[in-house]
């Protein structure tokens, strides 16, 4: 598997850049000429990885989201959302679907969500460091592979 | 304005229109919880038919309504949503609470 091109990207945790960071992921993405479905999974997904960052890893500070995104020969988008916030303590306990630790607006479906929508989700964090989610989905695009 | 409310004599209806995410979700629950306080509506309709994008904020959201308008005795109806809307609403078995009206 051949990597074709990527983009890194860092962010201030401003809610406000939520819509900035997955529509700027999608942009990219759309090289590989996904589906319009595919490309609205990506961004989903992302959308969920990075407000995780907002309102989990900094909660009421302002720290740096750093997006980097790959993507590959064979139809693979690769997105690291990475954090240098709280970390989590219980990975497990935080993917389990509705568990959030924010009370009733909250769905807790961010992980969930992202399982859902890609092929993979891999979390590496270590609390007081930060958290590392990576995003991986293959694009079948238009003509079906 | 994210959000625009329609009464009539069996439900409010509130049109959601553009992105619900974490950032804007905020101003959609006040205007709804607004309307909720004015009217106490037996039936709260949200339709998602101008929502171009929605993560699971918008689940929390519906989940929000869900208990205050179920405090009173009031039922929730979504009307509207799109594929990529409802695979998000699914996920956390939202049918269970809401009525999907297509």
């Amino acid at each position: 598997m051949k990597k074709l091109n990527e983009m890194k990207m860092q962010i201030e945790s401003r809610s406000v850049n939520e819509s900035f960071a997955r529509a700027t992921v999608a942009a990219f993405a759309a090289q590989l000429d996904p589906t319009i479905e595919e490309l609205s999974d990506i961004r989903t997904a992302v959308s969920e990885a990075v407000t995780n960052c907002i309102v989990h890893a900094y909660r009421e500070s302002v720290g740096k989201i750093y997006i980097h995104t790959e993507l590959f020969d064979n139809g693979a988008v690769r997105v690291k959302i990475r954090d240098r916030g709280c970390g989590i303590d219980d990975i497990k306990k935080a993917m389990e679907p509705l568990y959030t630790t924010l009370g009733n607006e909250r769905a807790g479906l961010g992980f969930a969500v992202m399982e859902s929508f890609t092929d993979k989700v891999r979390v590496r964090s270590k609390v007081g460091k930060g958290t590392t989610v990576t995003l991986i989905k293959t694009i079948s695009g238009k003509n079906g592979g | 304005m994210p959000v625009k409310i329609i009464r009539d004599s069996k439900r409010t209806t509130a049109e959601l229109s553009g992105e619900i995410d974490h950032h804007n979700c905020a101003a959609l629950r006040e205007a709804i919880d607004a309307e909720l306080t004015r009217s106490s509506p037996s039936i709260l309709c949200l339709d998602f038919s101008s929502v171009s994008f929605m993560d699971s904020s918008g689940v929390g959201l519906v989940m929000g309504r869900y208990k205050s308008v179920g405090a009173y005795g009031g039922k929730i109806e979504l009307y509207g949503m799109p594929g990529s809307i409802e695979k998000v609403m699914r996920l956390s078995g939202i049918e269970k609470i809401a009525r999907i009206v297509k």
